[in-house]
């Protein structure tokens, strides 16, 4: 493998950022921002530099390695701490600090009335270091600090408004449901170790043969469930919607384009265990499938705009899981769905945050209606995401989701029709409650409150949305032009059973989306564009529409099944606690004392009693080895 | 004559020093019965050394009498620090060291 000496680099620009914007304090208000978006900037430069050096080999010499330090080092057990920057990392890499830049530019302006806006940039560009290394890593344990350190910024970013005890509230519950996650990626490494020995990418591949499916199979759920907490999958989806409390930037760099597709990223990075262990892969794809529709069932009900993108995102990386869990003909897929929907999906939040700027942070949509005219350049940005979403050809989700619709068609059997239809369906949901955004949001008459006096942002929020907008348009396209990015990742997946038995062929799978998409759309249009909207969200619904407002009973299920048992069990053993160790620690001190307060009128204090006890001690001892000498 | 007499008397004299220090109250007398005892021991000692034919029992013997000498020191100058604090020399009235 080549090796390069500035993969490092990528990493500790953005920490170098975020030490000192945290470590100079007040001094760095002035210019921190300044200095927090120059760092992932110059690390997108670094990045494209690798990009044409990788362009520059053949296919195999394509991977780029560098050792920082030997990390541990115990018998035969060696970790170094490592990176490797191979087809799949780079484009993580450059979504990761191309979208990162654009959003630390918007972020400029978003946050110039914060006071701590030098803070939020500190910790936005610790978020970019910590994602870098998770995509960087080149074996498990070097992904897990990575993991973790995205989860640490995610807590603190969501948090960041903490003086609001719900936002506090939610930062602590993305945290909790993401350690569950992430307790899963720290299971999945110690079965690894034990079992293979090494928890190196490379060094896993190469022994998979020799291990048994059981192993592979326990690695690859565990593995699952880490991609669940962090990527809000079912069941471990509830955090997102609360994440919603941070700052927009934040909802769409780490809660839409990156952090939450690093789920994505683990398991298409561990491609070869998953290959391997068809019941962990079958999960995959059932979990996929799942939250893709239970996200789109949400985004239906809910009248934050910010928490229907987020249900949107909940879906979308549904479509991704699922596009991963279908093996070798799916992982680029998902990966192309991941870069369209990070343009997309962040172009639009930005656009959410665009509206918030403008209507004095106002999230209900109930309370928008007819910005197209006040706000003509977020109307255009965010419709044409909306386009990109919906799948509407030429833009990109058109090209990428049709790609995950066509290949779980493709899957075979039984299991293939099921899968087609979940992801037609959620296409027809993403329609209406896109639909549904836009017509709420951008026209039909005007809801706002009184002091609402809506206006275009400025130019440093609306060029990076214009930016992530030219991509929602022109990415799909790129990437799958001639199959770009499929043959680009080809290297890294294991190809040998390509078996292609169409079911359906693409032009029908496109139609059918469409046709699902337009019903979509229409049902939106006569619902909220042909009828007056209530600005108060009606209350005699249907069972369904007040089950999807409260997110499913995502949370209620959560707060009955974990929540109250588990409280109950702390009661549990609190008591246990009390009765039983305790009760045993004041038995014994009991014991001491009432057997030494019997004993105590042995020490009279008279010397010539104690003389008389070691005389009868003596002759008793003599007695005894008399006895045993006989 | 015979070595057992010798060991008879050491055990007459070590039980006439343990009853001594049992039962009187006068630490200097105490004191005496305990070099009593001591003496005892080394009568033991050196008799057994004739018995078995060696030495070994003679160099005890030395060794108990600096012992000897070394608490006859300390348990003199005890005795009399306390008979100085307190006017008696009864091993009674030093009992403070109960409960």
């Amino acid at each position: 493998m080549t090796t390069s000496n500035s993969l490092v680099y990528l990493i500790a620009l953005p920490l170098l950022g975020a030490t000192i914007l945290l470590l100079a304090g007040r001094r760095a208000d002035k210019w921190g921002h300044i200095l927090g978006t120059l760092m992932p900037a110059s690390s997108f430069a670094v990045g494209l530099y690798q990009l044409s050096l990788m362009l520059g080999r053949s296919a195999e010499e394509r991977p780029v390695g560098q050792k920082l330090f030997e990390w541990i080092s115990v018998g035969s057990f060696k970790v170094d701490a490592g990176l490797l920057l191979d087809q799949l990392s780079i484009c993580f890499v450059l979504l990761i600090t191309g979208v990162g830049t654009l959003i630390h530019i918007y972020s400029i302006s978003y946050m110039s009335h914060d006071k701590d806006r030098r803070r939020f940039f500190a910790y936005l560009n610790l978020f970019i270091a910590a994602m870098l290394l998770l995509v960087l890593g080149d074996s498990y344990l070097n992904l897990y600090v990575g993991w973790e350190g995205v989860g640490l910024a995610s807590y603190l970013l969501i948090g960041f408004w903490n003086q609001k005890p719900a936002y506090a509230t939610a930062s602590k519950k993305a945290f909790v449901m993401n350690r569950v996650g992430d307790m899963g990626l720290s299971f999945a490494i110690m079965i690894a170790f034990a079992t293979v020995g090494t928890v190196s990418f490379a060094g896993i591949k190469e022994q998979v043969d020799q291990t048994s499916t059981g192993a592979l199979t326990a690695i690859g759920i565990m593995l699952l469930v880490a991609a669940a907490g962090k990527s809000a999958q079912f069941p471990l989806q509830a955090w997102l919607g609360d994440a919603m409390a941070g700052p927009t930037p934040v909802s769409a760099l780490i809660h839409a384009a990156t952090m939450v597709t690093a789920g994505v990223y683990l398991i298409t990075r561990s491609n070869f265990i998953f290959d391997a262990a068809p019941t962990a892969q079958l999960l995959v794809v059932i979990v996929g499938a799942i939250t893709l529709l239970f996200g789109a069932l949400i985004g239906t009900a809910k009248d934050d705009i910010k928490k229907a993108l987020a249900a949107s995102t909940m879906s979308q990386i549904g479509y991704m899981t699922l596009a991963a869990g279908l093996g070798p003909v799916g992982y680029a897929f998902a990966i192309m769905h991941l870069l369209t929907h990070g343009f997309f999906k962040a172009g639009m939040f930005l656009g959410a945050g665009s509206v918030m700027h403008g209507m004095n942070d106002q999230v209900n949509m109930r309370k928008y209606g007819a910005l197209r005219k006040f706000m003509p350049i977020t109307f255009v940005t965010f419709g044409l995401g909306y386009l990109a979403i919906l799948g509407v050809p030429p833009f990109a989700g058109f090209y990428s989701k049709d790609m995950i619709i066509e290949t779980a068609f493709n899957a075979g059997g039984i299991k293939g029709i099921l899968l087609g239809s979940a992801t037609l369906l959620g296409a027809g949901i993403t329609a209406f409650y896109m639909s549904r955004v836009m017509i709420l949001t951008f026209t039909g008459t005007k809801r706002w409150d009184e002091d609402a006096h809506p206006h275009e942002s400025p130019w440093l929020m609306w060029l990076p949305m214009a930016i992530l907008a030219i991509g929602s348009v022109s990415s799909g396209f790129l990437l799958s032009r001639g199959d770009a990015l499929v043959n680009w990742l080809h290297p890294l997946f294991d190809h040998h059973e390509e078996h292609k038995h169409h079911l359906l062929q693409p032009i029908v799978v496109s139609g059918l989306a469409l046709t699902m998409v337009a019903i979509g759309v229409a049902i939106a249009f006569f619902k909220y564009s042909r009828q007056e909207v209530a600005a108060i969200a009606p209350e005699n619904v249907s069972v369904l529409t007040k089950i999807a407002r409260q997110d499913l009973m995502q949370d209620r299920f959560n707060e009955a099944v974990f929540m109250r048992p588990g409280q109950q069990l702390t009661q549990v053993l609190v008591k246990t606690d009390e009765a039983v160790i305790d009760g045993t620690v004041r038995a014994v001190g009991q014991l001491a004392m009432s057997s030494s307060s019997l004993l105590r009128g042995v020490q009279s204090g008279f010397v010539r009693s104690y003389a008389a006890l070691i005389f009868v001690g003596a002759a008793l001892l003599i007695a005894g080895i008399w006895v045993v000498v006989q | 004559m015979d070595a057992a007499n010798y060991l008879y008397l050491s055990a007459l004299l070590f039980t006439i020093g343990a009853v001594g220090v049992v039962v009187r109250r006068n630490a200097i007398v105490v004191f005496m019965c305990v070099e009593l005892m001591l003496n005892a021991a080394n009568l033991a000692f050196v008799t057994f050394s004739r018995i078995n034919g060696d030495l070994n029992g003679q160099v005890v013997a030395f060794f108990t009498m600096v012992v000897a000498a070394c608490e006859v020191v300390v348990g003199l100058a005890i005795i009399v620090t306390i008979y100085r604090s307190r006017r008696s020399a009864s091993v009674d009235d030093a009992s403070l060291l109960k409960r």
